[in-house]
């Protein structure tokens, strides 16, 4: 389902006859329009130029690098692919899945425990709400209330301007944006992107949301900055959908993310970063957080779409006490490639970080994660964990859990696990002999399989929304 | 033999086999709705692999034989045509001896599934399931009736359930399916003996006139309130004698050494069985 987009710029000129390439003279470009526009900051500009500089002295990463091992990116042709100055005029913005369910529908208090307690098919009431489409924003908008309050949300280009006290120190620093090709796109030419500031003290009890569309073909860049005061609170949304089918050998979209988020000292952040992009889009993304005393991320990821997916995902706990929880949620089918490469790092003591990613296969697709715990001299007293379980739905579907471990310190406790099973007939058959068909059967196994981590989610419409995705993919398992 | 105008389950000649061995090797069974029969034999007999034949497990292949249903006025339905989960809808029940758990599903969830396609049989996925409200308050009286807690609905279904419960779970799937032929199978195995007790007389209480049963058991207990028409002894894969409630109080008592004594032919077969058994049990594992 698509609506048509809004327009959000008047009609630019027709696009040039070769697409834009990620070279100088779009950047060029980039920079002359981010000058005539709301002139960017002289530091955004001049982080940009280093990362372009950077760029250039790099190559698209090989199998020798260990995070580039298990990913193959060769038919992605680096060259076909350039900023888009405008949306194409015939895109259409897609319908994000998380946006769906927030906009209710379907009834959620249809639970055996609530006892009709909850409201059904009620919308969920959003803080704030930014939309995109290949890497420009169409719109925006925050609860006046918050404004007030001195909550900041919203497009880069329009904040980073006024509020460099604020944004500065954060910006491009969480993330390293030097350690390879992607990384260096991403920082020379990110757009489109979106910074939330929570000023200390306040809470938000609304989720915000993020949609980065894309159109067929399209382009994304977005970058996300979420900031936490001390004491602060929110709930975070983002989610990407569209570009096109998987027709197309080279790919029919590309995106190149990051994700920067700190999280201040007694701060909790909801943070969902939900990937549905359509079949033929390559995603690259590099995100991290940094959690400081106290402070407490409880940090989801839901991979559903894209042909191929690097995503990078740290967790930096500097402060004592902090802790992080990470789930992750994959279901691939297909020819779908995902790797995940996580990092829990634990440079301060007393801090707790749990890790679990769950993953469904079908097809012949592929999903990688390599995981590592890193305990510095200085975290005592870490508690650190991390898992990964996969349910096999075809023969030919791979799946490789590579949990790492490295402790520097001596009072810790660090474990790990990984399994990879497939759904067990004697269950179908039972649930069979129930009534209940075949299809249905396996569709209510697999969802049980991704339960466990559903049950950490604590937002309702997020594990709504995944498990409606991941239902309607099962196929009758063979 | 069941009175004409009665409808039953009838099973003729059944053979069947795991693995290319054969372990049912003509089976004769009619059960009647409203009947209770009582299915005894030693270990390893094949009492299972009935059950299992009649509910349609995918890996026990029946090569001759037939399982129908014929309703009243004597139309036949083919069992051995239907998926395991027709026969479901057309009112056939197993509670087995070793129930499945499916970590994640609720056994509440699972069960409003269950019970709205049983109801239903066209029922196609996807569609309505039976509304929350009913749904709810049948199955708290179904739970209550049982002395199972409500909290027993939010537990994943046979997740970490001692022996007790999953047969308590078991009745209680029972209780709300209300099938027209239901196989317990050991439903008996791991109660203690009051839920023995408390399961002898959910069970009468649950089948009422309307349901055929039949009750699978190595002991006498569950028979207390479900006094057995026919007992059958199983041997060998065979079903080789029949008889009163007598013939339960004997077998309890007394084992299997009359039985195996008296058919000979039957028990040449489950020592063959045991054998192919034991050599089969540990596979070794080759590349
Ligand atoms: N799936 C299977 N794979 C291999 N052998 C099987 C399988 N199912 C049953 N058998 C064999 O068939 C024979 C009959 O087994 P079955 O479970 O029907 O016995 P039973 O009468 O129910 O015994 P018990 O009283 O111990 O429950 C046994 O020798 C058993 O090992
Ligand atoms: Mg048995």
């Amino acid at each position: 389902m698509t609506t048509p987009a809004t327009p959000a710029a008047p009609a630019t000129p027709a696009a040039p006859a070769l697409p834009a390439a990620f070279d100088r003279v779009s950047f060029d470009r980039l920079l002359a329009d981010q000058h005539a526009g709301r002139a960017a900051p002289a530091w955004v500009i001049d982080q940009r130029r280093a990362a372009f500089d950077r760029l250039e002295s790099l190559s698209l990463p090989d199998r020798r690098d260990e995070n580039w091992m298990r990913t193959d990116i060769r038919l992605f042709k680096p060259k076909a692919w350039g900023p888009r100055h405008a949306p194409r005029s015939d895109a259409m913005v897609p319908t994000g899945l998380l946006a769906e369910c927030l906009a209710g529908g379907r009834s959620t208090g249809d639970s055996f425990f609530d006892d009709g307690a909850q409201a059904a098919g009620g919308s969920t009431p959003l803080a704030g709400r930014l939309l995109s489409l290949d890497g420009h924003v169409l719109h925006e908008e925050l609860d006046p209330a918050l404004a007030a309050r001195g909550v900041l949300f919203g497009s880069a280009d329009r904040l980073l301007a006024d509020h460099a006290d604020l944004f500065q120190r954060h910006w491009f620093s969480v993330i390293d944006s030097r350690c390879d090709w992607f990384a260096a796109l991403h920082a020379a030419f990110h757009s489109a992107s979106t910074v939330l500031y929570v000023p200390p003290g306040v809470k938000i009890d609304e989720p915000l949301h993020v949609l980065s569309g894309l159109g067929e073909g399209g382009v994304d860049t977005a970058h996300v900055l979420v900031v936490l005061g001390d004491g602060a609170e929110a709930t975070v949304l983002t989610e990407t959908a569209g570009g096109g089918g998987s027709g197309s050998t080279t790919g029919s979209g590309f995106h190149c993310g990051g994700t920067e988020i700190v999280v201040g000292r007694n701060a909790f952040l909801r943070m969902v970063n939900l990937q549905n992009w359509s079949m033929g889009v390559w995603h690259f993304a590099r995100q991290k957080a940094v959690i400081h005393e106290q402070g407490r991320l409880q940090w989801t990821l839901g991979a559903l779409g894209s042909r191929l997916s690097q995503v990078a995902q740290d967790v930096a706990l500097v402060g004592r006490g902090a802790s992080a929880q990470v789930n992750g949620v994959m279901f691939t089918e297909g020819r779908q490639q995902l790797v995940y490469n996580t990092l829990q790092h634990h440079e301060a003591a007393g801090c707790r970080s749990d890790l679990l990613y769950k993953g469904g296969l079908q097809d012949r697709s592929r999903l990688v994660w390599r995981g590592m715990i890193k305990v510095d001299k200085a975290a005592q007293k870490t508690d650190g964990y991390q898992r990964n379980d996969n349910l096999m739905l075809s023969r030919e579907a791979r799946a490789d859990s590579i949990p790492g471990l490295e402790i520097e310190a001596d009072d810790v406790r660090c474990t790990h696990g990984a399994t990879s099973g497939r759904v067990d007939e004697e269950q179908i058959f039972y649930a069979q002999a129930r009534g209940l068909s075949a299809d249905e059967a396996a569709r209510l196994v697999v969802a049980g399989f991704f339960q466990q981590v559903f049950d950490r989610i604590t937002i309702l419409p997020v594990r709504e929304a995944l498990a409606r995705a991941i239902g309607s993919r099962i196929r009758r398992l063979s | 033999m069941t009175a004409p105008g009665q409808e039953k389950l009838v099973i003729s000649g059944l053979h069947a086999a795991v693995d290319g061995q054969e372990i049912l090797k003509g089976v004769d069974l009619e059960i009647g709705r409203g009947e209770i029969h009582a299915l005894m034999g030693p270990n390893g007999s094949g009492k299972s692999t009935l059950g299992y034949c009649i509910m349609g497990h995918p890996s026990y292949e029946v090569t001759a034989g037939s399982i129908e249903l014929v309703e009243a006025d004597g139309t036949r339905h083919d069992l051995l045509a239907m998926e395991p989960d027709q026969r479901a809808r057309a009112g056939v029940f197993l509670a087995f001896q070793r129930p499945m758990s499916i970590p994640g599903v609720r056994l509440a969830d699972f069960l409003r599934h269950a019970v709205t396609n049983v109801r239903n049989p066209d029922r196609k996925e996807g569609q309505e399931l039976m509304p929350m409200r009913d749904f709810r308050s049948e199955l708290k009286a179904k739970m209550a009736d049982l002395s199972i807690d409500t909290e027993f609905a939010r537990r994943y279904v046979n997740d970490g359930f001692s022996g007790g419960e999953m047969k308590r779970a078991e009745i209680l799937q029972l209780a709300m399916l209300r099938p027209k032929f239901a196989i317990l199978d050991e439903t008996d195995s791991g109660l203690d003996a009051d839920a023995v007790r408390l399961a002898s007389q959910s069970i009468a209480r649950i089948g009422g006139a309307e349901m055929g049963i039949l009750i699978i058991t190595h002991h006498e207990q569950l028979l207390e309130h479900n006094i057995p028409l026919r007992t059958h002894v199983m041997l060998g894969g065979r079903i080789v004698e029949s008889g009163g409630p007598e013939l339960a109080a004997e077998l309890h008592k007394r084992g299997y050494e009359r039985i195996r004594a008296a058919y000979p032919e039957a028990a040449a077969a489950e020592r063959s069985l045991q054998d192919a058994a034991t050599s089969n049990a540990p596979h070794p594992v080759t590349a």
